[in-house]
């Protein structure tokens, strides 16, 4: 089987970003970016089935400019065997994302896809679902495991009132959660064998995608800023600022 | 225009949050419409039939709507939405794991977790774990979009008789089966509807002292929430975590104790209206949020808070 792995080069998720002045949007200029971390989860889990022998073949696939085949490299040194990058300007909206991402999976036949839930820099999580209503395929979303059986696969999901697990007929769409995996470092020598990996590119032409947005983006502000309170000295000074100042219990 | 609104439910009651994600929708203005998919949900139709802000019911009972998987119940709001401006739904993982695929098949974008309405096509939502909050407008045909629960007011839940219509369409993809579920049972609120939230990190050591916290909960009448950190850890599972990818709550007091403050967790909490921090490192960024920081041992503060109340 072979499974397909989308990855975002986002900012990394130690920055606070900052938004512009103008308020146009938020500031990315020489601010540290990396793989997006549910899509390095979403590599780990990938390349676990390969070692476990369920898959035979991990391709990464990230769309965006040039400047994004940094993440697919960090990919291909986490152990994809292969990147393709579809060349797009500024981070297509997630229907964009969805429509190329299904050109992509008609060509490359996967048994499985396996995405990040999130990207930490838009907070959407729509593009999998997108993804698997467009190829009408089945979705295990917000993944903390996956077992494949044959042709099924059951996905265990976080959702908010424990845990539930779903069966799934391949080809399936996964989105992974934190606790998935413990994404893997990638070795030096594997940092290295990775810059000689395939990594093909392709258009959205020829992948007859036309990428537009129905979305604009009109402002973005900071959000309103809290003031540091007080430190209190005791645990009776602080029941007693909870009952009488701030009358809250 | 008439919007349609997803309940969020459990087969047996309507959720609390579907009231939050109508005042929204009242607020884009037009008729409201509710849809309560699942199988042996009559309860829910009932209690959704009494809603004042809703003018009429759909109901969609049956097997395929059990457990409300997205293959399915995409399809059924994408039979229906010819009839609709706007599509709304909860931040919940529920409909954040159908509405995108309801949106696809419209061939139209979705908004996540919209915090404001300014009108019927320009909202505002967070991105970059809420550390900025942009203004988006939308020229798709149909809205369809997640509603952060906590950043509206809920619509009052009683004194309404709407029509309730039944729906006989059934779409079963046949693609998926629920497996089974493990939910979390507990006496306390719920994480996202609670008034105060006792939230335990890292620095609670194990799961065993949670127990100190759940004390404290019982005295409060608190749900108890955790960082990412002591979900990790096995310590608590996973339904409490709190954060930019766990759960976003605004009650009126959040006591986070042994946490950090790391700007993931803040996503999830900074608009509570009262924030207490207990931590032993006075250093700790989560007392740059903090209204009330107390320097402590929590293994000596939380027993005492405890007594104290
Ligand atoms: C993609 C991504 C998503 C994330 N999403 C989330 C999320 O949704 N929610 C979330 O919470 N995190 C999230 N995180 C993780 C986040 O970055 C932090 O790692 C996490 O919040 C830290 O948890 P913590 O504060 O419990 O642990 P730590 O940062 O280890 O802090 C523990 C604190 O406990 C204090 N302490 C220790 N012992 C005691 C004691 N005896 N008495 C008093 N204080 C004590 C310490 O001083 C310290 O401040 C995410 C991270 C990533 C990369």
């Amino acid at each position: 089987m072979k499974v397909l792995v989308a990855v975002k080069r986002v900012i990394d998720y130690n920055v606070k970003v900052r938004v512009k002045a103008d308020n146009s949007d938020v500031d990315l200029a020489n601010v540290k970016m990396a793989l997006n971390p549910f899509c390095e989860i979403a590599i780990e889990e990938a390349v676990r089935l390969k070692e476990a022998g369920v898959a035979d073949e991990v391709v990464v696939v990230s769309i965006g400019s040039k400047s994004c085949e940094e993440q697919i490299r960090t990919a291909l040194a986490l152990g994809a065997d292969r990147g393709i990058r579809v060349d797009t300007e500024d981070a297509p909206d997630s229907l964009s994302v969805a429509k190329l991402l299904a050109k992509v999976v008609e060509k490359e036949a996967p048994g499985m896809v396996i995405l990040g839930k999130q990207a930490i820099d838009s907070d959407n999580n729509q593009t999998g679902q997108m993804l698997a209503a467009l190829l009408d395929r089945p979705q295990g979303t917000f993944a903390s495991k996956v077992a494949v059986d044959g042709d099924k696969v059951q996905v265990t999901r976080e959702i908010d009132g424990g845990l539930q697990t779903v069966e799934l007929q391949m080809p399936a769409i996964v989105t992974t959660d934190l606790r998935l995996n413990e994404p893997r470092y990638a070795s030096l020598p594997n940092i290295m064998k990775a810059k000689r990996k395939p990594l093909d590119l392709l258009t959205p032409d020829e992948l007859g995608v036309a990428v537009s947005s129905n979305l604009t983006l009109l402002s973005v502000e900071p959000p309103a800023e809290r003031q540091a309170g007080i430190k209190v000295s005791s645990v009776d000074e602080l029941v007693e600022k909870l009952r009488n100042e701030a009358k809250v219990i | 225009m008439t919007i349609l609104v997803i309940a969020e439910h459990d087969n047996n009651e309507l959720k609390p949050v579907t009231l939050n994600t109508l005042s929204a929708a009242q607020a884009i203005g037009g008729d409201i419409h509710l849809l309560v998919a699942g199988s042996g949900c009559q309860s829910v139709a009932d209690a959704a039939a009494q809603i004042p802000a809703v003018a009429q019911v759909l109901v969609a009972d049956n097997d395929a709507y059990e457990h409300q998987l997205a293959e399915n119940v995409s399809k059924l709001v994408q039979g229906l939405a010819a009839s609709y401006s706007h599509i709304l739904g909860s931040s919940t993982t529920t409909a954040k794991n159908v509405l995108p695929r309801v949106a696809a098949l419209l061939d139209v974008n979705q908004l996540s977790d919209v915090m404001a309405i300014e009108s019927a096509d320009t909202f505002k939502r967070p991105i970059y774990a809420g550390n900025a909050i942009a203004t988006v407008k939308s020229a798709d045909a149909i809205k369809v979009m997640t509603v952060r629960g906590t950043a509206f007011d809920p619509v009052e839940g009683t004194g309404g008789s709407a029509e309730v219509v039944n729906l006989s369409d059934v779409c079963d993809a046949g693609t998926s089966r629920f497996v089974n579920e493990e939910i979390a049972e507990s006496e306390r609120p719920e994480l996202t509807a609670a008034s105060i939230v006792i939230s335990g990190g890292r620095g609670m050591g194990n799961g065993e002292n949670f127990e100190l916290l759940n004390k404290v909960a019982d005295k409060l009448g608190a749900a108890v929430g955790a960082s990412r950190a002591a979900v990790d850890a096995g310590f608590v599972p996973n339904d409490m975590q709190v954060g930019q990818t766990g759960k976003m709550v605004a009650p009126d007091l959040y006591i986070a104790v042994g946490i950090s403050g790391a700007i993931q967790h803040l996503a999830g909490m900074k608009d509570s209206k009262i924030i207490v921090a207990i931590n032993k490192d006075e250093e700790a960024p989560i007392f740059q949020v903090a209204d009330y920081g107390l320097v402590a041992d929590l293994f000596e503060a939380v027993p005492e808070l405890e007594g104290k109340l």
